[in-house]
């Protein structure tokens, strides 16, 4: 298992070496002069050169990739070019807004997503499947930029019920997380309803059924065990796309988060801070499918690493 | 399976009725399925309006502007109503189909097409072509898509033609892995081997006998991913970063229309009917697509 692990994390090594290069010469692959864009516009020749001097990019390209290289490594990226701060402490900042904007979104979306795929399995083909896989359905299907405006009006414009915007209290979290879960939920239930349907066809279900087991035994303690196995790998991934999808989450409810700092870093040219926040997400997102894969590992003893 | 074919075909020719063949066997499964068909029949509508809207709009969608009628609601004059501007909600509705569509169908066709051909090369020779694709795709899946595409966006600049390509290539990936896979499986049955010993070339046993098995899988996959393009590509239009006023783009409407919820409504519900319709249709034609080709293709 600790093998298998190292194994892993070894095997990581190349794709964030990749990764990293990629991010670096993003700033190269910009549209005119990165020291120019870091100078501002109304700067002089004169202080575009020291830019260029003080920000290294007068060296050669492989001595930059060092440089960048080792900042990154020590979570350094130099400093935003709007606000003039660091970007660690930018990062820092709107880090947590983020981390439980998703952590909730997730908590719900995987809680109802199971439910309704394990009652649409189980009454399958009769109404609780059909309602279930229509909301389903209509949940991959309706964009969340505009669910979070739908909800936004009914909720917190019309009825008053929560505030429209601000992360002060849990009141705030509820529109924000409903819509960015919302296509996860729907996945996780269609995903589920498969699985389910799959197991609940095998011959140890049926041979539960044959000894006399009641229903709902046959389904939670048989069935369920077998068929979460796949949900959870496809948990693992939905990380990810909530980390996408926190980005247009945090512009309709002006979240201060991630997400809305990346949008307005891309508005504003603010390279240091895109480079820094497209690692940060690769990251997690690596780290994330890595942990899924263990997981996985130790709720399916079928899986023997090698 | 091949003999199952074989033998309901001879049985069905014996008692004089017609053959089937594969394409009769999938469209009998698929007429069942009368969701998927009407999800079909919708999906063809929507292109022949997007091909058509620009003789059948009532008012010139990005020309016209009705300036005693700003925020109007729906009338018989208007459709949809009248946006901020005084502009007529229906016409944009209906020129924006054209993009939409375009914008999925062409971004996901560009990341089948590589993504296929890939796959084919990485499954067939594996060995260090199979490591080099595969690689890429690790490094392409290490974004989450829409990341992805406001990278290229903020490299490229805004814009639909950049969003478009952003969008290709994160459709490359699914495309290349699902068509690997395949392959691995596929290269190693009795009939590509009987090909290579009648001394068939690589080119040929690849295109004529592994690409037909492969195609099924694609074409369920292809109409999924092209609702979720379109969504990625209203996504990122909303984010100010595709599609560019006064553009009649759905996702840059809604942005538009946030500033006018409260005047306003129409302005926001009519384009995001018109994405949620159009993504569920695709949607629900895949559905019926994997159900009627493949049921044990699963969706990602």
């Amino acid at each position: 298992m600790t093998q298998y692990v190292l194994k892993r994390l070894a095997g990581l090594v190349p794709t964030l070496f990749a990764i990293g290069v990629l991010v670096f010469l993003f700033v190269h692959l910009l549209p005119g002069d990165p020291a120019r864009l870091a100078a501002g516009p109304d700067a002089t020749p004169e202080t575009v050169a020291l830019v260029r001097k003080d920000l290294g990019l007068d060296r050669p390209i492989a001595q930059q990739f060092v440089r960048f290289a080792d900042g990154a490594l020590h979570w350094n990226f130099g400093r935003s070019l709007s606000t003039k701060r660091a970007v660690a402490e930018e990062i820092a900042e709107r880090f947590m807004p983020t981390f439980w904007l998703t952590v909730w979104s997730m908590a719900w979306s995987v809680v109802f997503g199971m439910a309704i795929g394990i009652a649409s399995a189980v009454w399958r083909n009769r109404w609780p499947d059909r309602l279930g896989m229509t909301l389903a359905v209509s949940g991959i299907s309706f964009p969340a930029f505009a669910l979070g405006m739908v909800l936004m009006q009914v909720f917190a414009v019309d009825l008053g019920w929560v505030p429209a915007v601000g992360n002060d209290s849990w009141r705030g979290y509820v529109l924000p997380s409903l819509t960015l879960g919302a296509a996860v939920a729907a996945i996780m239930a269609r995903f589920t309803r498969s699985s389910f349907v799959d197991i609940l066809g095998e011959d140890f279900v049926r041979t539960a059924r044959a000894k006399g087991l009641d229903e709902r035994r046959v389904v939670i303690k048989h069935a369920m065990r077998n068929a979460l196995i796949p949900v959870v790998t496809m948990m693992g991934l939905q990380f990810g796309f909530l980390l996408g999808g926190s980005i247009v989450v945090e512009k309709v409810f002006n979240w201060p988060g991630l997400g809305r700092l990346l949008v307005d870093a891309v508005d504003m040219r603010d390279y240091p801070v895109i480079q820094a926040l497209v690692l940060l997400f690769s990251l997690e997102f690596i780290v994330i499918n890595l942990a899924v894969d263990v997981l996985y590992g130790l709720i399916n003893p079928a899986i023997r690493y090698r | 399976m091949g003999s199952s074919i074989l033998r309901s075909a001879t049985d069905d020719a014996a008692s004089g009725e017609r053959v089937r063949t594969p394409w009769s066997e999938f469209s009998r499964k698929f007429r069942r399925q009368k969701v998927a068909v009407a999800a079909g029949v919708f999906v063809v509508l929507l292109v022949v309006v997007a091909v058509a809207a620009p003789w059948i709009v009532p008012y010139n969608a990005e020309t016209y502007f009705d300036y005693d009628a700003l925020n109007a609601p729906p009338s018989l004059a208007h459709l949809f109503g009248v946006d901020s501007l005084g502009r007529d909600i229906f016409s944009r509705i209906l020129m924006g189909a054209r993009i939409s569509l375009a914008a999925g169908f062409i971004s996901v066709a560009a990341g089948a097409v590589i993504g296929t051909l890939l796959g084919l090369v990485a499954g067939y020779y594996e060995g260090w072509a199979d490591r080099i694709v595969m690689r890429i795709c690790d490094v392409l899946f290490a974004f989450p898509g829409i990341l992805l595409a406001i990278g290229i966006v903020a490299i490229l600049g805004g814009g639909m033609a950049n969003v478009i390509a952003a969008v290709a290539i994160f459709s490359v990936p699914t495309f290349a892995r699902l068509v690997r896979g395949n392959t691995l499986g596929l290269k190693h049955l009795t009939f590509v081997e009987a090909a290579r010993s009648l001394g068939a070339s690589d080119r040929t046993i690849v295109l004529r006998h592994i690409l037909p098995g492969t195609i099924s899988a694609v074409v369920v996959y292809f109409s999924l991913r092209i609702g979720t393009s379109i969504i990625t590509a209203a996504s990122l239009s909303f984010l100010g970063m595709g599609a560019q006023p006064p553009t009649p783009e759905w996702g840059a409407m809604l942005d538009a229309a946030r500033s006018d919820m409260l005047v306003a409504p129409h302005e926001a519900i009519f384009p995001a009917l018109a994405i949620f319709l159009t993504v569920l249709a695709f949607n629900l034609l895949g559905d019926g697509l994997r159900d009627a080709l493949d049921p044990k293709i699963e969706r990602v």
